[in-house]
């Protein structure tokens, strides 16, 4: 593979550069100087039982670890039919010899040891989670009710379209709804994730070029792209190229360019950014790019900035992908499950995959179906239709909401990110300066470096304290374009006083670090573990209970 | 992890790698400043004894707790000798960048490539 | 204000004094005019929560589900019962609500999760790496097909026709991107055929796939299977169904390389086909090439035991395109699911369960076998699924027999032919703890009926 394409190798402490497939160590600028772990204290801080929380004092056990041999929560019914050997139906030679060593546990205790282990978890019900790039707004306890319900519930994937009609009307409402959300006609809500759909884009975009007979090599991102779309591309078989960004935090048009040919396959976007800046470019941007061929990618992470306010198909992206579980208020689940549908323009809809939702009208009302005679589809991406459970939840909301609703939620998201910024500014705005412009979309980055320079204390620092101070930590080191970056986005749901309270912990940790740096470098100190030795889990990973 | 440190008897990479020039065979490895922005290295997987190294190209990666890193090669050669020590301590390579935190060893196919090095007070100076 | 937003006028006011701002449309003045939106969305107004509830109610009414039927419909998804105890513990706030664990500290609970969950996908699959899930079954031996092009360099991938058929068509969207080759082999008898297999097996094949049990239900020789590519370069991928997994040769101990399999038996509802998880395993050779999240154990710095996610420099956020994959996720929460049904059946229940399945398989076997018009696809030892063959004209014909079963209250099972033009009136009957030796005389009964009925309409035609 050939090393970067453009000019001279740039010096390394410049932190835009072109790098095609190797990583120069200086690229990382993730942690760039000592010490970042602060695994050794710097300071005397008495560890004693008198000193350590309650949760603190409890040592983590696994359930391993527990009940007794004969202990069972399950009692099998008994099989009810005529027995017959064992051996005859299942050879010796195809079973296990050894049972696997399941834990040994009476329902209550398996119970207890589940709901004590939630405990030692911080969640959005519980706190304010400013993670930025993860949209953590409220999720709705309606939806886990309808979720639930057994015709949604309990209804099996390969179950007679006939017999499935409110699934798939529920699917086709939906498709229409982020249709018309995202300004392109066609959706497909197959891919299990945000990245799954990503990769179902560069499928796409490799597939319509090839219907047209091109093999175009490269996919070209901004260097302020989420990590997916660089893995993404690789596993699509294309070269990453990336673009630079200006002073204002938008796409370098200059140095986009310089790089757009007949080679670039594709531009992969979000719009506003990870800086939480808007590109006013965009239509220069789409121009560019449909001007060679190649088509324009919207990676939705950022949908919840822009919702009934500006619509990425108008914008002149190709091909959409939503995070249900960021702007749809399905429950992250603690990394899990998530859903990350497409919306498409029509010179893609041919090669999307499938099966696709087809509706149609009878005398007797509409009938729904699925349709997988789709000859120039890319095929599957997943078994199924995709994760229907997380459909369920997200047409709630949408229901919930309906139109002026969501365009509240995203003037909200932007209303609330901008406060938070203003109070920010106000309190520690030297200390912790905006990285790019002057206002912000519904997120904004923040720069601990002279924060690091005049207390000694790092973004990681301030995160860990934030933790004793009851809130979880912004998004961290990202983008990477940003040095010491904190990445916040309060989203809709929060309330004025919460911003405050969040505003006013930030400024009291500033303080106290002028005072005595130590107290954060060696935070967290209430939470139910302290800080973690990461480079003991990596070079000797144990990933399983020894047993 | 010791202080900044660019032994003078080394030649040096831009891409933060140093050599240690003995007759035909050049000892390899990456520099103070590499290590230190790697933070806590945690893997190191060697190339196989035979493979080629080529000038500008990576051989090998380094992994540390947040980052992965290719490193690059200083020169061309065939790898002749691999520091099989660091399989169990990895950290060699932040404590010692210069001597058990050594990389490979390779038998150079063009001594000439050793004048595109830069010196220690070069390589420092670009930093 | 709307649902969930709190903006009084008076916080407005605060608000917009703060920022400096006269409007919140001033905010949107980032937006170039021209690809602003200067309508409303063209959605229906939002609905309070009771006709949101109403709706979704009308709409769940219009599916026929596992609550509505008596379903033997298998191939993939199983309608097992899940225990109240996992309700409760999913619904919990601190394991529905937190994201994935990127602050340890605070993090235990689910990091904990995760380790629990890896060790007991180890203990069953007798491999010592796990990571913490991926997305479900097919979009594993995707990703178990990416790790092995990227250990060995190798393009091409031999897969048995008993693999899943969405697995087997997820495969060739995925290696399309990458640049591999699939190719096929046949079943003979109802397994892998072992001389095309092994003939099929070079030193190009970057891996081999199977699944335990196939699709047909019958059990493979999966020891033999991985044997036939002992010397070729190519990594042994096996996908298998975790329940039978409890009394099955394991992976471990067939030299399979990279163990995969869908998990929604595993403590997950049908949910029309997810969300569900993946599970994925693999010999310690490939442990720094696995893809999505790995919790490790490790210690704070006042030497408590504690966990954190490990071995991420592998994944898509730091090493960017040189990742393992792109998956930026795992499937936590059904994981969580996943691991307390483990441990509800616990580890003699596990056995017990797998064995009666085993039981009950056999005795519908028997049952359908002594109806007239259907007759077994295949012989093969079978765990919790076998195949059919029914005495009907073709796959519509199939199609409305199990129309006419289903009218009767009974889902028969899934029609084979849909995937498989080699047997075209095949039926595919899966069986759970929930499925009664009452209920598979009923299946007997309604099923003989409905394939008689065919068979005479059929004459009918053919005599008019």
């Amino acid at each position: 593979m050939s090393a970067a394409s453009g000019g001279p190798r740039p010096a390394p402490s410049e932190f835009r550069r072109a790098v095609g497939m190797s990583a120069p160590i200086d690229d990382n600028h993730l942690h760039a100087d000592t010490a970042i772990e602060g695994h050794h204290p710097h300071h005397d801080i008495p560890v004693t039982s008198a000193g350590a929380t309650p949760m603190q004092r409890e040592p983590a056990v696994t359930i391993f670890e527990k009940g007794a041999p004969g202990r069972r929560a399950f009692f099998c019914p008994e099989p009810g039919v005529p027995a017959r050997d064992r051996h005859e139906l299942l050879p010796a030679t195809l079973r296990r010899s050894e049972p696997a060593r399941l834990p040994e546990v009476s329902e209550p205790e398996l119970v207890r040891h589940y709901v004590r282990l939630s405990r030692r978890n911080f969640d959005l019900d519980s706190g304010f989670y400013p993670l930025g790039s993860c949209t953590m707004k409220h999720n709705p306890r309606l939806h886990e009710r309808v979720a639930a319900l057994p015709g949604h519930a309990r209804l099996h994937p390969l179950q007679d379209p006939r017999r499935a009609q409110g699934a798939l009307e529920l699917m086709w409402n939906l498709e229409r709804a982020l249709g018309e959300i995202a300004g392109l006609p066609h959706v497909v809500l197959q891919p299990s994730a945000g990245s799954h759909g990503e990769l179902a884009g560069v499928l796409l975009t490799r597939a319509y070029h090839e219907s047209r007979g091109e093999h175009r090599t490269k996919v070209l991102t901004p260097d302020t792209a989420h990590g997916t779309n660089p893995a993404t591309v690789t596993m699509a078989g294309y070269e990453v190229v990336k673009v630079g960004t200006n002073p204002e935090g938008g796409v370098d048009l200059e140095d986009l360019r310089s790089k757009v040919d007949e080679q670039v396959a594709c531009l992969m976007l979000t719009n506003p950014n990870t800086l939480g800046v808007f590109d006013a470019n965009i239509e220069e941007i789409a121009r560019l790019v449909h001007g060679v061929g190649a088509t324009l990618y919207y990676d939705g992470a950022n949908l919840n900035a822009v919702m009934g306010k500006s619509r990425p198909g108008d914008m002149g992206f190709d091909i959409v992908h939503y995070n249900l579980h960021k702007s749809f208020t399905q429950p992250h689940g603690g990394g899990g499950p998530g859903s990350g549908p497409i919306a498409v323009s029509g010179r893609i809809e041919p090669f999307v995959p499938r099966p696709v939702i087809t509706r149609a009208e009878t005398p007797d009302g509409p009938v729904f179906d699925l349709e997988y005679d789709r000859p120039l589809s890319i095929g599957r991406l997943r078994g199924f239709q995709g994760n229907y459970g997380v459909f369920v939840r997200a047409y709630a909301y949408i229901c919930s909401l309906g139109a002026e609703g969501l365009r509240d939620a995203s003037e909200t998201a932007v209303l609330n990110a901008n406060y938070l910024l203003a109070r920010l500014r106000a309190l520690v705005g030297d200390a912790l300066p905006l990285a790019f412009g002057e206002r912000c979309m519904h997120e904004f980055v923040l720069s601990g470096a002279p924060m690091k320079k005049e207390l000694g204390i790092r973004t990681l620092d301030l995160a860990k304290r934030l933790l004793d101070h009851g809130f979880h930590p912004p998004t961290v080191y990202f983008p990477l374009l940003v040095d010491e970056a904190l990445l916040i986005e309060p989203t809709e749901t929060e309330t004025r006083e919460t911003l405050d309270a969040f505003a006013e912990a930030v400024a009291a940790i500033v303080a106290e670090a002028r005072a005595d740096p130590q107290i954060a470098l060696n935070a967290p100190y209430t939470t139910p573990v302290r800080r973690l030795d990461e480079g003991a889990a990596a070079k000797h990973p144990v990933i399983r209970q020894a047993l | 992890m010791a202080d900044a440190s660019y032994p003078t008897d080394l030649l040096y990479h831009p891409e933060h790698d140093w050599a240690r020039i003995d007759g035909d065979v050049a000892t390899l490895g990456i520099t103070w400043f590499a290590q230190d922005a790697l933070g806590e290295v945690v893997f190191f997987d060697p190339p196989a004894v035979g493979a080629t190294t080529t000038a500008g190209e990576s051989y090998a990666e380094v992994e540390s707790v947040k980052a992965v890193s290719d490193v690059i090669a200083p020169l061309s050669g065939e790898i002749v000798e691999v520091n099989a020590a660091l399989g169990d301590g990895p950290e060699a390579i932040n404590d010692d960048p210069y001597g058990g935190g050594w990389l490979v060893k390779v038998r150079l196919t063009d001594v000439s490539e050793t004048d595109a090095l830069l010196d220690a007070a070069t390589y420092e100076a670009s930093l | 204000m709307s649902r969930y937003t709190a903006t009084t006028a008076d916080d407005l006011k605060t608000m917009l004094d703060a920022i400096g701002a006269s409007s919140v449309e001033e905010l949107f003045d980032a937006i170039p005019e021209g690809v602003r939106l200067r309508r409303e969305l063209d959605l229906p107004a939002g609905m309070p929560e009771q006709d949101v509830y109403a709706h979704l109610l009308d709409l769940a009414r219009r599916n026929t589900s596992a609550e509505d039927e008596v379903t033997f419909l298998g191939a993939g998804m199983y309608d097992h019962y899940v225990p109240a105890a996992i309700d409760m513990l999913l619904g919990r706030s601190e394991f529905l609500t937190p994201y994935t664990p990127y602050q340890p500290e605070i993090s235990q609970g689910g990091l904990q999760v995760m380790f629990e969950y890896q060790t007991a996908i180890s203990e069953l699959t007798a491999l010592p790496v796990s990571n913490a899930s991926v997305y479900e079954g097919p979009s594993a031996v995707g990703a178990a097909g990416y790790l092995a092009k990227l250990a060995n360099g190798k393009r091409r991938f031999v897969v048995s026709r008993g693999l899943h058929p969405h697995s087997r068509e997820t495969l060739r969207t995925l290696s399309h991107g990458y640049g591999t080759e699939v190719v096929e082999v046949p079943l003979k008898d109802g397994v892998t055929d072992p001389e095309a297999w092994a003939a099929a097996i070079d030193d190009e094949t970057a891996a081999v796939f199977f699944q335990q049990p196939n699709f047909l239900g019958a059990v493979e020789d999966a020891a033999a299977l991985a044997q036939a590519a002992k010397n070729s370069p190519a990594i042994v991928v096996g996908s298998y169904d975790p329940i039978p997994l409890a009394i099955l040769a394991p992976p471990g101990a067939c030299g399979v390389d990279v163990a995969v399999g869908e998990g929604q038996t595993l403590g997950n509802r049908l949910d029309f086909g997810g969300p569900s998880f993946g599970f994925f395993a693999a010999t310690e050779a490939y442990l720094r090439r696995m893809p999505g999240r790995i919790a490790g154990e490790t210690r704070d710095v006042d030497g408590r035991r504690g966990f954190v996610l490990t071995l991420q420099t592998r994944e898509q956020h730091i090493r960017r395109e040189k990742a393992t994959s792109n998956i930026c996720t795992s499937q936590a929460l059904n994981a969580l699911a996943g691991v307390v049904y483990l441990s509800w059946l616990g580890r003699t229940g596990v056995v017990e369960l797998a064995e009666l399945l085993l039981q009950r398989t056999a005795y519908a076997r028997e049952a359908l076998g002594a109806v007239d018009g259907v007759s077994a696809l295949h012989d093969q030892p079978a765990v919790r699924e076998f195949a059919v063959q029914l005495d009907v004209e073709d796959l519509e014909a199939v199609r409305r027999v199990i129309d006419r079963c289903q009218d009767a209250g009974i889902n028969p099972g899934y029609a084979l032919g849909r995937d498989y033009e080699e047997h075209p009136t095949g039926l595919l009957v899966a069986i759970t703890e929930q499925r009664t030796k009452g209920q598979i005389d009923r299946l007997a009964a309604v099923l003989g009926a409905a394939v008689a009925a065919e068979r005479s309409a059929d004459r009918e035609e053919v005599s008019a």
